[in-house]
């Protein structure tokens, strides 16, 4: 059993095998309360999975995860999501028919349940709550639209809204800013700091101008394994980092 | 602060018009629809054609059930036939059970139980009618007994994650064992020839044409009600969160909901009301028996609601309405062809009218009634793909 950390988030020894082939592989990381942390490294270097395994998405095949120094592994995904971690996916993950207010309306971590969601009634504090929210985002004007109207890049907003509505302590984001024109980047990166100042980040992105704009500490993956952790600046100036990653 | 007001829901009248209607459109093709089969039908309709005309109306409840539960869920059941057929033997049986008192039954060698039992050799009633003989008994079960078995149907399969086809070959596997169950059981339930010669209800002869028009009457209120209750539970959270759990299922999860539980509902909702549905063919009909109930039927009640548009709950009503009606008429004028014509009508449904009736409707004839908001959503449409740009 692993000692208690001081860590919002303390991952030892993680390794996951799809037969026999190790997407990670020994994986030691420590996530800092208030920390914004980035995550790079090549395709297939086991980015999402390490995502997919604090989210409980995938089973691990040993080690531990402790969040709060609660272990997480073994939980089931609304479990976790109720411990206070959130979830951005990699392809803007909404629903498409609903509206932007329904949308957020059903991140709200309120009646959750059958009969609660039965005799949920919008209250006006969850109402205030979402309307903030959507401000945050930009998207104060188009409540109503259904989500598949959206542009790209709104969608992406709207998922980030969608997790800030469940008001988690640990926000996973999967490439936020794919498919983002230069002005929606800025935007998010701004969002995002102001974000971080509350609450823990974790996010996976290949684009390296934003990371540098964002990032406290960058950790790099390389084969399921951490490559060299440290700032942005450390990063690229290291020999084989450039060689695996950002040579090319 | 408008913003705000906008969206809080307050007050229990408001609160009670915007989840049975919405808004003015829901408040008029609701009467629209209980008008035509209250008023309009009745006026128009000999006894024989109106009772015909409720017999249809019953599978509007199992075709509202599959709304719910395909259409807004994502849950394909080509089972739904069990939950009709077992609301509609629980009504069976307490009417058999009125049917068979001694005196009318006193040539059998054991009076006072159902005559196919006696044929069959069986010289006592079996425990398991003797629920039957009450009608608030009854009446409880034809609730409880789909629910249950909805429940354990699907609590497992769920839990598990099977979904889409897998699961709509498990409920069709379901309802074939409660065919083979039925058949098999020719003493207690019948068999294939099923219940028949059902005679009154609480001492009331449910065959007398005065008697048909009344229950039809009464099978079509109960109809609205099961549609404004279904209305109800599709516009709270609950709702919403099938909705979304139809088109992401694990965004759902990752928002911290346990979907096993909110599919298990809708499920066994969907079956309670089927149910209800069977229980007022029997008393419209006269009989029950398993062809009624079956894999063929169960299929096609799910043509009923595709064609209806699976998305709708009138338009499911409308949907059973006009595909038996269909039947109806294809097979009285073509009493050779009319199987052709029927499967014809369904792939043309399918390939022209992918989202049914109710796509004719939202497509085309909403826009007249409803032109601001139509406008609304095109500007900000465009508003937003410039932005875009």
């Amino acid at each position: 059993m692993p000692s208690d950390t001081d860590f919002l988030l303390a991952i030892e020894d993680l390794t996951v095998s799809f037969d026999g082939f190790k997407a990670v592989d020994s994986l030691n990381l420590y996530i800092d309360k208030g920390e914004l942390r980035v995550i790079i490294g090549p395709n297939g270097a086991g980015k999402t999975t390490v995502l997919d395994l604090i989210s409980g998405k995938t089973k691990a095949t040993e080690g531990s995860i402790r969040y709060n120094n609660i272990e997480l592994t073994g939980l089931r995904e609304h479990q976790i999501v109720r411990k206070g971690i959130g979830r951005k996916f990699q392809t803007p993950s909404i629903y498409e028919k609903l509206t932007v207010f329904e949308n957020l309306e059903i991140s709200y971590p309120y009646g959750r349940s059958v009969f609660a969601s039965l005799g949920f009634r919008r209250k006006k504090e969850f109402v205030e709550r979402i309307t903030a929210v959507a401000e945050e985002i930009f998207l104060t004007d188009l409540l109503d639209l259904p989500a598949e109207l959206l542009s790209h890049g709104q969608k992406q907003w709207l998922e980030i809204g969608m997790l800030l509505v469940q008001d988690p302590d640990l926000i996973m984001l999967d490439e936020p800013v794919a498919g983002m024109t230069a002005k929606e980047r800025d935007a998010t990166a701004k969002l995002l700091r102001k974000i971080a100042s509350e609450r823990s980040i974790i996010i996976i992105e290949h684009d390296m101008d934003f990371v540098a704009k964002i990032a406290d500490q960058v950790t790099v993956l390389h084969l399921g394994k951490i490559l060299k952790e440290g700032t942005m600046d450390e990063v690229r100036n290291d020999a084989t980092v450039q060689d695996v990653y950002l040579g090319h | 602060m408008s913003l705000i007001s906008k969206y809080t829901e307050s007050g229990l009248t408001k609160l009670l018009y915007d989840r049975f209607f919405k808004n003015k459109e829901g408040v008029i093709t609701f009467f629209i629809l209980a008008a035509l089969l209250l008023i309009v039908l009745p006026l128009f309709l000999g006894t024989f054609r109106l009772n015909l005309v409720g017999k249809y109306l019953c599978y509007a409840y199992v075709a509202i059930g599959l709304v719910m539960c395909w259409g807004h869920a994502g849950i394909l059941s080509l089972g739904q036939g069990m939950f009709f057929g077992l609301g509609g033997y629980c009504m069976a049986m307490f009417l058999k059970l009125e049917a068979s008192d001694p005196e009318s039954t006193a040539i059998q060698s054991t009076p006072g139980i159902p005559d196919f039992m006696d044929w069959n050799q069986v010289t006592a009633l079996p425990w398991f009618w003797e629920p039957f003989k009450s009608l608030p008994f009854t009446i409880a079960l034809i609730f409880i007994l789909p629910a249950l078995m909805a429940y354990l149907m699907s609590v497992f399969y769920f839990k598990g994650r099977v979904t889409g086809v897998v699961f709509a070959i498990l409920t069709q596997s379901m309802v074939a064992c409660l065919w083979y169950f039925i058949v098999g059981n020719q003493g207690y339930f019948g068999g294939i020839n099923g219940i028949t010669d059902l005679k009154t209800l609480l001492g009331w002869d449910i065959r007398e044409e005065s008697s048909q028009v009344l229950l039809y009457f009464v099978s079509t209120v109960t109809l609205l009600i099961c549609i404004l209750v279904s209305r109800y539970v599709l516009a709270t959270r609950l709702g919403r969160v099938l909705v979304a759990q139809r088109d992401k299922e694990t965004r759902v999860r990752f928002s911290g909901y346990d979907i096993t539980s909110f599919k298990v509902f809708i499920f066994c909702l969907s079956a309670v009301i089927s149910a209800i549905g069977g229980a007022m063919f029997t008393l419209q009909v006269g009989f029950m028996s398993p062809n009624l109930v079956g894999i063929v039927p169960s299929i096609d009640m799910v043509i009923f609601t595709a064609v209806g548009g699976r998305e709708s709950l009138l338009g499911a009503v409308y949907g059973a309405l006009m595909v038996n009606a269909a039947k109806t008429a294809f097979s009285e004028a073509y009493p050779t062809l009319w199987m052709f014509l029927y499967g014809g009508a369904f792939i043309g449904i399918v390939l022209f009218l992918p989202k049914g009736l109710s796509g004719i409707y939202q497509d085309h004839i909403r826009k007249w009634f409803i032109k601001e908001s139509a406008e609304t959503t095109e500007t900000l449409t465009k508003e937003d793909s410039s932005d875009a740009k």
